[in-house]
């Protein structure tokens, strides 16, 4: 086992991994190796069958796998970057070591100059949402149903409850219905879906899908396979009312209630993080606390759009392939302001806005709300309707930020609530 | 596997921790042993739920069989895990006294120690106690310390001692019910759904079965009832934060819900203890979730419910006399039951083995030792290697450099050997590797683990199981036509 040296290491080969590996070697950083676990790059967008990614990045609506497909076929242009599949990076240090292992190379050791965390986010499984009930076969989170129906070509259930409505939840309401699977229901603790709205539409309305909004799971009934389960309505404290439980009979529950991301490396390599996001601090440049270490797409927070992963992943490999040029004082002396989250603001990212860097801002909203005006600086525009499900992005020009101020408020004001 | 006609010396009925620790003792003798188990794969009962802790034996009142074969269990703990290559640990227990009244308790327990035979118990003050576990509640007024006190992976000591056993000569027989037994002509007839057993002597170690099974020869002598446990489990980021397991001051009942760190570094919330009428339920509740957070949050106040990644619950076989039932049946000396096996019996388990091979001599079985009597049981966890030893396995069996499971960090290699070490089933996989057990909670790993036991065991999609064939994870393929015209 011998240790080599590379330049920047790339650990996720989904759509953040590509476009970052991608935008670096454009750079002219010489030795990249992008690390992923599976088999074929690209991320969980090879199980997303379904179309309505690329409409911002390539203007055009294409499938999950068309979409990776765009940034694999241009890796063909970049020999720098080489490609370990079925390789899982099993530690990294602040020092910019990491150890791998797959089938074919063993376990191996490499000291990079710079590293792209670019992990994704994995789902909230039952345990973590404490669902009372039995432990029966028939329950799975929405990405692993996903894997089995797209990937693997299985029929995981007959007929199906999806417990909550984000637009992976939504999706999957749809995709079980084209396959004969029933969907008896969709429920929602929240008065309001968490999916973009043409996904409600799509994917529920125009398939008569009933959505229980203000409802939950409160148990999973069955010995050996699922055999229903109990659905309540929630109080405005979110508490199941359970003298109104009823049955709804499946052999299925589909658990679509969060996505988490996945940064058990990020966290033994130092990495400062960001509790609003799960993700690590990060500035426009896509930098962590960790000099060297840079992280973008799910691994940073949890995106709405694979476009926006791929514009961010874009700067990330701009500022990695910098960084390991030594090109960095560039950014290092430049001014910085931090953002600071206020009114209805859940979370922002980046958390930090280096001055003469592009500065796009993904804010999440605490919750929805009519015709408000969203302030960042003295940056201000109007939005009719504004959810914790779409996140707002907004592009501040340099004459917005008040860079000897030292932070950046931002805020939603006016507006009514709309729960 | 038919049994038709199968004729042995011993015959234990279920392989849980008590069935299985007597498997391997008897499996030292020259003896003809069959180990019977209704469910699907072994340790699938009261065991797979167990809390994990090998207790010290301050516990239990002395004069007793648990607390003498607790005690001894104890003792006879560090040589068996080194022996099975078994996940345990001496990581001491703590009861803590919240207040000065309940100090004075903590006496009462040190005697109780003291006449069970369990040495080096200290008594620790407020400062004591914290600077032990920082993460205690500073309120707490002091506590006890029994360093003899530990940990083990329940399931894992099960696998370990049914694969030596098996490995000494025993037969194993999974999916094998008992449904019948009469005595005839010196010899047990046992009928079960696998065909008929004639056998000497019988071991009643069936858990919540175990007064059914006595039934079956006419002995009504004591009665089994369920009392529940749930137990929640929280992320390994936890790794540490207690390090010795933590007890309050016991009730009558139960010696109360505990802070357990397990030996995989999670750290263990429960158990509750309720009495349920169905022997099937092992259903967790909200209200068993409100009362185990209330409870261990006044002990460690730092505990947060959003670090749970799972819970479970499992059904203690309860006797009826406060104390283990381990004694020859009034009806039939050669039918000895081993009931009543609640708390300590993990701990007692191979006490309880040594126990029974006494009382099976007792009763007229000749005892010879083998001479070839094998104690170690050898399995691949790659987790535990150096790197140097992980590359060196990869040389020469790459499946062990392809990691299924992400959170547990469990590799192709260590699945397919449990599938022929005996899982035939997604939980069966994952007791005996822990591929699914950590924090995704199989999201991952699952499809992949699916794939393998389809390879390994020749299984459609339809036949892939959670832990027996009620329990159907797929319906078959979406198309199940694959000769679509599409493909051209």
């Amino acid at each position: 086992m011998k240790e080599q040296a590379i330049d920047i290491a790339v650990i996720g080969g989904g759509p953040a991994g590509l476009a970052a590996a991608i935008a670096a070697a454009k750079a002219g950083v010489e030795r990249i190796v992008i690390f992923d676990r599976q088999a074929e790059l690209g991320g969980i967008l090879n199980q997303c069958i379904h179309n309505g990614f690329g409409l911002r990045y390539f203007k055009e609506e294409l499938t999950g796998p068309e979409y990776a497909a765009r940034f694999i076929a241009q890796l063909a242009e970049y020999p720098q970057i080489e490609v370990k599949l079925e390789t899982m990076v099993v530690e990294l240090t602040a020092d910019k070591q990491l150890i791998t292992t797959s089938r074919r190379d063993g376990w191996n050791l490499y000291q990079a100059k710079a590293v792209i965390l670019a992990m994704g986010c994995r789902e909230r499984p039952r345990g973590a949402i404490n669902i009372p009930g039995t432990r029966p076969a028939g329950v799975y989170t929405a990405g692993t149903m996903q894997r089995l129906m797209n990937i693997e070509g299985f029929r995981p259930g007959n007929r199906a409850v999806i417990l909550g409505s984000g637009d992976i939840g939504l999706i999957m309401a749809r995709r079980l219905t084209l396959e004969g699977i029933q969907v008896a229901a969709v429920l929602e603790l929240l008065p309001y879906s968490c999916g973009l709205n043409r996904n409600v539409v799509q994917c529920l309305e125009d398939f008569d899908i009933p959505l229980y909004l203000s409802h939950t799971v409160v148990e999973i009934c069955g010995e050996g396979r699922v055999t229903g389960v109990k659905a309540a309505p929630v109080g405005s404290d979110r508490r199941p009312i359970l003298e109104r439980s009823f049955m709804i009979d499946c052999d299925t529950l589909v658990l679509s209630v969060g996505l988490i991301p996945e940064n058990e490396l990020s966290r033994e390599a130092g990495v400062q993080m960001e509790p609003s996001t799960g993700g690590p601090r990060i500035d426009t440049g896509c930098r962590t606390s960790v000099p060297g270490i840079f992280a973008c797409g799910n691994v940073a927070h949890v995106h709405d759009l694979v476009d926006d992963v791929s514009e961010e992943s874009r700067i990330a490999g701009i500022a990695a392939a910098a960084y390991v040029l030594g090109e960095e004082s560039i950014a290092n002396g430049q001014k910085r302001v931090k953002v600071v989250p206020g009114r209805n603001i859940r979370s922002v990212t980046p958390q930090e806005i280096v001055a003469g860097e592009p500065s796009a801002l993904y804010i999440r909203v605490a919750f929805p709300e009519r015709d408000v005006v969203v302030t960042a600086g003295s940056h201000r525009s109007k939005h009719r309707i504004v959810t914790p499900g779409e996140t707002v992005r907004i592009v501040l020009r340099p004459e917005d930020i008040d860079f000897n101020a030292g932070v950046l408020p931002v805020a939603v004001e006016g507006g009514e609530v709309n729960a | 596997m038919l049994l038709n006609g199968t004729e042995t010396d011993v015959l234990i009925i279920g392989a849980g921790v008590v069935g299985s620790a007597l498997a391997r003792e008897l499996s030292r003798y020259q003896l003809r042993v069959l180990l019977v188990e209704k469910e699907v794969d072994v340790a699938f009962g009261t065991s797979k739920a167990n809390s994990g802790i090998v207790h010290s034996g301050i516990h239990d009142h002395p004069g007793t069989l648990k607390a003498k074969l607790c005690v001894e269990g104890n003792r006879l703990y560090p040589q068996m895990a080194e022996e099975l290559n078994v996940l345990y640990k001496q990581n001491g227990t703590l009861v803590v006294a919240r207040d000065a009244s309940e100090c004075e308790m903590l006496g009462q327990l040190v005697n109780q120690g003291l006449l069970n035979g369990v040495s080096g118990v200290q008594v620790l003050g407020r400062e004591e106690l914290h600077r032990l576990e920082p993460n205690l509640n500073p309120d707490l007024a002091g506590g006890l310390l029994v360093p003899s006190g530990g940990i083990v992976i329940p399931f894992d000591l099960v696998y370990a001692l049914v694969e030596n056993a098996v490995a000494n000569g025993v037969q194993l027989a999974v999916s094998t019910e008992v449904w019948q037994i009469r005595w005839e002509g010196g010899q047990f007839i046992v009928e079960t759904n696998r065909g008929m057993v004639k056998t000497k002597y019988i071991v009643n170690a069936a858990g919540l079965g175990a007064a059914k099974v006595a039934g079956m020869i006419g002995d009504e002598s004591f009665t089994i009832y369920a009392r529940k446990g749930e137990e929640y489990l929280l992320d390994r980021r936890l790794e540490g934060y207690i390090q010795r397991t933590v007890f309050p001051l016991p009730t009558p009942e139960s010696k109360g819900i505990l802070i357990i760190p397990t030996v995989e570094g999670n750290i263990m919330l429960g158990p509750t203890a309720h009495r349920v009428d169905s022997f099937h339920d092992f259903s967790t509740s909200a209200a068993g979730w409100d009362e185990i957070f209330r409870f261990t949050q006044r002990l460690v106040p730092g505990l947060q419910a959003s670090d749970v990644i799972t819970s479970f619950s499992g059904l203690r076989a309860a006797g009826d006399t406060g104390d283990f039932i381990i004694r020859p049946s009034e009806l039939n000396t050669h039918f000895i039951h081993v009931a009543g096996i609640e708390s300590p019996g993990l701990t007692a388990a191979p006490a309880i083995a040594r126990y029974v091979v006494e009382l099976l001599e007792d009763a007229g079985l000749r005892m010879t030792a083998k001479r070839f009597f094998n104690p170690y049981r050898l399995v691949v966890r790659i987790r535990d290697l150096s790197l140097e030893d992980r590359d060196r396995l990869a040389v020469k069996c790459p499946a062990y450099a392809n990691i299924v499971c992400r959170c547990e960090m469990v590799s192709e290699g260590e699945i397919r050997d449990a599938v022929r070490r005996g899982a035939t089933t997604l939980d069966g996989v994952k007791l005996r590797t822990r591929s699914g057990m950590g924090r995704c909670q199989g999201g991952f790993c699952s499809p992949m683990v699916m794939r393998i036991l389809m390879e390994e065991l020749g299984l459609k999609p339809e036949e892939v199981t959670k832990n027996g064939p009620d329990s159907p994870l797929l319906f078959g393929n979406l198309r199940d036509n694959p000769s679509c015209p599409e493909k051209d």
